[in-house]
């Protein structure tokens, strides 16, 4: 056969293409249902570190099964709307317009300690990144936070994903009094008493504000629902308050 | 067939193996495959890992082709020979992530970088396009490990000297080297500063080898 033939050439290519089209569709379409396992059970295993817990990948839907108490999904005017959080696709979701977003929420508990788990997603220099925000009662003080990447540079804007990174942002608020600040990756380092910023990574720069851009605009769309979880808080202590005035007060009547 | 007696590990064979972790080097001698050799030598864990990947990529790559060698059209040999590298190397990534996540995540961008790796292409050119399978495995493994020690080389300077960690172990803080008033060189672990390192090495092989001196 001359191989150097038209003919040959196009044949050739033709049973190599459906050859190894073949190959690789039936590779991805067996190997899926174990990668969305990875995937999924690594999901469960970073919500659970912004409560403080680590665990193995294993054991990771057991223990979120324990830890996390609720999930619902907010719209953008901060009530729930039907939806399962665990679901929710932000890189889908961030293409919709605003009004048709929707925004998952995590309620965990750990040692007694309830946290607000927020779902984060931006960009990073070379593709998307993500991560989860876990907050304290008061929608104010971060109780956790996990970040990942798709394809940042290892050793710069890698660095994310490492405890290093994450760490400081725990007690950092995201308010200050009642004006909305977020937190940014400082580059060159964060000021030891500032409460809303934290060490950025050295030739990560690119990296580090896309942390800070994804808390940002994330946080932004979550300010209704804060508004009402701290006026729902504020309402509660006044109710005691109130409770407790009366009953001082009948308490003195009587006497 | 006189060649069928030649013993596996013939002089010759050998050759193919040591051939390019020295003179023939495909990093510091032919100058391929230096845009992997700056992107992931800013530590040593990746610079590992992706050396054990093109390991794996050039030697069944190099298999591949040999033994196809005869039945592959010359005027579309190119478009095979990366149909068979992007096939090999996104085989590789599906079965990562399946099974051993956690190594996938650590290739990460690596695996897309393994296809545009020149040395690859040039070995089944060069090489896989004219010998029999063993010769080409042989040769791929060969290429892989020169290609390997330079990146590992490269790597421990500048994590040592960039960041002062050895996979990612503070050594200089335990040898207590900054409280002597010792700093990192936040420029090592910059691009520009593998190819300095590069340089360096084929600067000290040249020195020591006068015959690789281009006149």
């Amino acid at each position: 056969m001359d191989s150097n033939k038209n003919s040959y050439t196009f044949s050739f290519a033709a049973v190599m293409v459906v050859l190894v089209a073949t190959l690789l569709s039936v590779a991805a379409i067996s190997l899926k249902p174990f990668q969305d396992k990875n995937v999924e059970a690594e999901k469960k295993q970073n919500i659970l570190t912004t409560l403080g817990i680590e665990v193995s990948r294993e054991e990771a839907a057991k223990v979120y099964k324990e830890k996390i108490t609720s999930s619902y999904v907010l719209n953008s005017e901060g009530q729930v709307v039907d939806g399962d959080a665990f679901t929710v696709d932000l890189g889908v979701e961030l293409k919709k317009p605003l009004n048709e977003q929707v925004f998952p929420v995590f309620e965990g508990e750990n040692n007694g300690e309830k946290s607000y788990i927020l779902p984060m997603r931006g960009k990073g220099l070379w593709g998307p990144i993500w991560g989860y925000l876990a907050l304290e009662n008061d929608m104010s003080t971060v109780s956790g936070a996990v970040f990942d990447h798709k394809s940042e540079t290892p050793g710069l804007g890698a660095e994310i994903s490492l405890g290093w990174f994450q760490e400081p942002f725990i007690g950092k608020t995201i308010f200050d009094g009642t004006e909305f600040k977020s937190i940014t990756v400082v580059k060159g380092g964060a000021k030891e008493d500032d409460m809303h910023g934290v060490d950025g990574i050295s030739g990560g720069t690119i990296t580090s504000d896309g942390v800070s851009e994804m808390l940002e605009e994330r946080l932004s769309k979550y300010l209704p629902f804060f508004n009402k979880k701290i006026s729902e808080t504020i309402e509660a202590q006044a109710d005691t308050l109130l409770v407790d005035s009366l009953q001082t007060l009948s308490l003195n009547t009587i006497e | 067939m006189s060649e069928k007696k030649e013993s596996l590990f013939s002089k010759k064979n050998r050759k193919l193996l040591s051939d390019p972790l020295n003179d023939n080097n495909p990093v510091t001698t032919q100058v391929l495959g230096i845009c992997s050799a700056l992107a992931i030598t800013v530590q040593l864990k990746p610079a590992i890992v992706m050396a054990l990947s093109v390991l794996v990529v050039l030697s069944v790559a190099n298999v591949v082709v040999s033994l196809m060698r005869n039945l592959i059209p010359s005027r579309i040999r190119i478009i095979v020979q990366l149909v068979v590298i992007a096939t090999l190397v996104i085989l590789v990534d599906q079965v990562l992530k399946a099974f051993v996540y956690d190594v996938s995540k650590e290739l990460s961008v690596f695996v897309g970088l393994i296809i545009t790796n020149c040395i690859i292409m040039g070995r089944l050119e060069a090489f896989a396009l004219g010998n029999k399978p063993w010769k080409s495995f042989l040769d791929g493994l060969g290429n892989a490990f020169g290609y390997g020690w330079i990146l590992i080389a490269v790597a421990f300077f500048r994590e040592l000297l960039g960041a002062g960690t050895l996979f990612g172990y503070p050594v200089l803080e335990k040898l207590g080297l900054y409280e002597m008033g010792y700093e990192n060189n936040g420029m090592m672990i910059l691009p520009p500063m593998a190819l300095v390192t590069v340089g360096v090495i084929i600067w000290v092989q040249r020195m020591k080898n006068r015959d690789l001196i281009e006149s």
